[in-house]
């Protein structure tokens, strides 16, 4: 275990290479992943920042290639894959789970080769959550908020943030780093008491059990949905700061020098999303709703060895509009009925 | 407000057991202390749950739209506070809602807070009476709250230099995810198919594909509510990315003030409105060109 | 499959054929001649003019045409509007095989057929079809039942005239809603006349075409005394990427680009009712 002085942190994240990404202050009340330069308002004592860092990962919108026309022949040149070095600095657990989410679905076969070049030339460094909020309950889902799993780790104590490394990765990263001997055992009391406030949050214990593949189209066809999505207004902000939401679309745009074919961020709280010609199996928003929170809490475990894709990092329930959010399903849907 | 909240709380179930009413649309209670959320209570064990008090922020006037409240069997009974009266009005002056379908209880209000306090959109309370109703439920308290200059901010902004002003809009909107909360919230936003949804429109987008298109998205927006925006707030209140959308629109409304005179949409009865009437007392065109270059 | 998902290859326009008022089939082979990729049949393939869109079609040619493929198109909106405006030489992007196929090597192999089809909906079974036709040792008798609005609305239908019809042990039944001058066969809808043709059921059931048309046939072929088992259809979805990830034409925890588009009706039957 080593240790370094939180007035040396802007120097630790220098030390970290040229593209680092960290939480920052951008605005009032609002922190976001930004990339860091002198100047930069590193804020690590967040909870959370306004969104995940997945943006680093699946951006809102992306070119994924180019198409030059010319009468009736076609010229096609691919976006070139990311190719910089970088770290995510400072992620929490829950968000870190969520990228093991993403990878399930991007890295499966075939491989998406835009996220996995992004993926391949990140390196995480984790911060254990010492504050975690009212609107937190990552440990429903087995995340221990005190342990991200990155490739390197760190603890702040007492103005100290205790480090620890877990990868080769991480390994290099560290080694530049200047870095001081460490009591581990430190380390361990500051665990216990991020348990102990953990426990004592108000969704702490919530009931998950029900939301399996077997119990699908039970959950499913509950009368509850309508009452609860009485409210939404087909927005995507629960979609957008969510840090597992990754369905997207693919729009061609003409710059007037030829069609950039890009991807963005999709919603499936959005009535366009499967709408076809004639025709969409989700009409209302009732239908839209539900699959937001079956495809989190059902869909995605059954085909994932039962891990969920919600996280629990508290973003929806902070940022809807109306105030409805995953723990208001959960507690509906969780008891039979 | 707590007499208020349980005087409304009985009322409701007045009106829902007498059959007067078929549904509720209100608040209920949440989780946590403040995220009291929008609800639709349809029978009277439902509507144990209604609850009316600081955390009623929510302006209930654009659900009646997007649940088409008013084709529904019977009335449902709405809530509104004085500011949302306005953009119901709104609503029934463009024959959004229809005005037989509801039973609106007007209720009073001493500003609505979240759980950072006082909502940045009650700070500048507008006005204290009621544009609609069928009957109030109020006290002395709710009608004397402090209010500042809603039009301060907006004079900042004015004072500012094109660069420093084009600055701050461009970092403003850097942060939009173009989630539409702000656009579904928004009253005044109530066409069937958004032009920004429509494939057939050419211009329809769900990200921003160039660094400017956020941008645009939202001043379109702003023009296309301007001399209809009641200046209700939800825009803002509802940024997950706290972009002060409702100054654009603040903006329109003084300028529509100073140019044609003073004018609060969702007030008073069916009128003719300064941006789609003309009078010969109206400024010329050139006026942009002027006050541009001022 | 390419080994960048979602970046096509080009393929060019080689023949375009107009079926009916409202369906072209369009004839697609690589630059350099030949067929862009190999498929099985009831996948499909993603088709794009750039500026335009890209959806995912069905690939209407057998697997056992090797210098080919076709896709039948029916115009009912803004890609397909443009794909209908093509001519030969037009380049066109592809990218695919998408999804599973008809278990024309298993579970139908060996057994007696009854194809079901509306409309544009035979533009996936013409692929199975043919490829039946193509190994005729390995199947036993085939029915094909095929219903359209009217006789200029059925697709292929010259192909069915002088090939399908010739074929020993292949029974085409033609029918169309509302009777028409030059028309001397069936009249009437398709589970009407399935009903009327009274099949028996020791055969496997590949049906395709309008929901509606679907709904009240399984009806039909269920008093016959079929099994959900036994009977196959392929779906349709909004897909955007076909490789499972876009999240689009998520049912239940399956995908159709992905898991599907063919699905036996006993395993549909599993999924949230959603499609």
């Amino acid at each position: 275990m080593k240790k370094f002085s939180a007035e040396k942190l802007n120097a630790i994240i220098a030390a970290s290479g040229n593209a680092v990404y960290v939480p920052a202050d951008v605005d009032t009340g609002l922190v976001e992943y930004k990339r860091y330069e002198e100047g930069t308002s590193v804020n690590l004592d967040a909870c959370k920042a306004s969104k995940s860092p997945k943006d680093l990962l699946f951006p809102q919108w992306e070119n994924l290639m180019h198409f030059r026309m010319e009468g009736k022949t076609i010229e096609i040149t691919e976006q070139a894959r990311q190719e910089e070095d970088y770290v995510m600095f400072g992620v929490k657990a829950c968000d870190i789970r969520a990228i093991e989410v993403l990878d399930k679905v991007f890295l499966a076969d075939p491989v998406d080769t835009y996220y996995a070049a992004r993926r391949n030339h990140g390196t995480i460094v984790g911060l254990a959550c010492a504050e975690p909020e009212q609107s937190c309950f990552c440990m429903n889902f087995g995340i221990d908020p005190a342990q991200p799993a990155a490739d390197v780790v760190l603890w702040k104590v007492d103005g100290e943030y205790y480090v620890e490394t877990y990868s080769e990765k991480g390994e290099a990263l560290t080694a530049n780093w200047e870095l001081e001997d460490a009591d581990a055992a430190v380390v361990e009391t500051a665990k216990k008491e991020i348990a102990e406030k953990a426990a004592a949050l108000p969704f702490a214990n919530l009931n998950i059990s029900r939301f399996k593949g077997e119990n699908m189209n039970e959950l499913f066809e509950s009368k509850k949905w309508k009452k609860l999505s009485a409210a939404c207004l087909g927005c995507g902000s629960c979609t957008f700061v969510c840090p597992t939401c990754q369905c997207y679309d693919i729009r061609d745009y003409n710059t007037g020098h030829g069609i950039e074919r890009y991807r963005c961020w999709d919603s499936c709280m959005y009535h366009d999303f499967t709408l076809m010609a004639a025709e969409t199996p989700r009409p209302t928003q009732v239908e839209r709703y539900r699959q937001r929170f079956m495809h989190k809490l059902v869909y995605f475990p059954a085909n994932n060895d039962g891990m969920y894709s919600c996280v629990g990092c508290g973003r929806c329930v902070e940022k809807c509009p109306m105030n409805l959010n995953i723990v208001k399903v959960i507690k509906a849907l969780g008891e039979e009925e | 407000m707590q007499k208020i909240g349980t005087a409304i709380y009985e009322r409701a179930f007045e009106l829902m057991n007498s059959g007067e009413v078929a549904r509720v649309l209100g608040w209920e209670k949440g989780e946590l202390v403040a995220d009291w959320s929008v609800a639709l209570f349809e029978d009277a064990e439902e509507l144990k749950g209604l609850v009316y008090g600081d955390y009623a922020g929510a302006n209930l006037s654009k659900t009646c739209v997007l649940r088409d409240l008013s084709k529904l069997e019977g009335k449902t009974l709405v809530i509104l506070k004085p500011c949302d009266t306005l953009s119901f009005n709104q609503l029934l002056k463009e024959h959004r809602v229809v005005r037989e379908k509801f039973y609106i209880i007007g209720a009073g209000c001493k500003g609505m807070k979240d759980e950072n306090g006082l909502l940045a959109k009650c700070k500048t309370c507008k006005s204290k009476n009621f544009e609609v109703y069928d009957e109030i439920i109020d006290d002395e308290e709710a009608r004397t709250v402090e209010s500042a200059d809603r039009f301060e901010e907006v004079a900042k902004l004015e004072a500012m230099t094109h660069e420093e002003r084009f600055e701050f809009w461009r970092n403003e909107l850097s942060r939009c995810i173009r989630c539409n909360a702000c656009r579904n919230i928004c009253p005044a936003c109530t066409c069937r198919k958004c032009v920004f949804d429509n494939p057939d429109s050419g211009v329809a987008e769900k990200a921003n594909v160039t660094d400017f298109q956020e941008n645009l998205f939202h001043i379109i927006r702003a023009f296309h509510v301007a001399g209809r925006c009641t200046d209700c707030g939800e825009c803002s209140r509802v940024c997950p990315q706290n972009i002060p959308l409702h100054l654009f629109n603040r903006k329109y409304i003084k300028d529509i003030n100073e140019l044609y005179g003073e004018y609060q949409a969702g007030e008073g009865e069916e009128e003719r409105t300064p941006l789609t009437s003309y009078q010969q007392s109206d400024v010329e065109p050139s006026i942009v060109h002027t006050r541009g270059n001022a | 499959m390419n080994k960048e998902p979602l970046v096509p290859m080009l393929g060019v326009v080689t023949d375009v054929r107009i079926d009916t008022p409202d369906v072209k089939t369009f004839r697609v082979n690589a630059l350099g001649g030949g067929k862009c990729f190999e498929h099985k049949p009831g996948q499909c393939a993603m088709l794009s003019i750039p500026g335009v869109g890209e959806a995912m079609f069905s690939i209407t040619s057998s697997p056992t045409n090797k210098e080919f493929m076709e896709f039948s198109i029916k115009k009912c909106g803004c890609l397909t509007s443009w794909l209908h405006q093509m001519e030969p030489g037009q380049q066109i992007t592809i990218r695919g095989p998408y999804g599973n196929n008809f278990p024309v090597e298993t579970e139908l192999k060996g057994q007696n057929l009854l194809f079901i089809a509306g409309g544009i909906g035979l533009a996936p079974l013409r692929s199975v079809i043919n490829y039946c036709r193509a190994n005729r040792e390995n199947y036993g008798e085939i029915d094909i039942v095929y219903g359209s609005r009217s006789m200029d609305d059925l697709v292929d239908y010259k192909e069915i005239v002088s090939e399908w019809m010739e074929d020993k042990g292949i029974r085409v039944h033609l029918t169309i809603d509302r009777a028409q001058d030059g028309w001397d066969g069936h009249v009437g809808f398709v589970p009407a006349y399935v009903k009327e043709l009274d099949f028996k059921p020791d055969c496997k059931v590949l049906i395709c075409g309008p929901p509606i048309m679907i709904k009240f046939t399984l009806v039909e072929l269920e008093k016959m005394g079929f099994s959900r088992t036994q009977i196959f259809t392929t779906m349709e979805m909004r897909m955007k990427c076909g490789i499972g990830k876009c999240g689009r034409c998520n049912i239940g925890n399956k995908y159709v680009c992905k898991d599907g588009p063919v699905f036996r009706f006993d395993e549909l039957g599993e999924l949230p009712d959603e499609y």
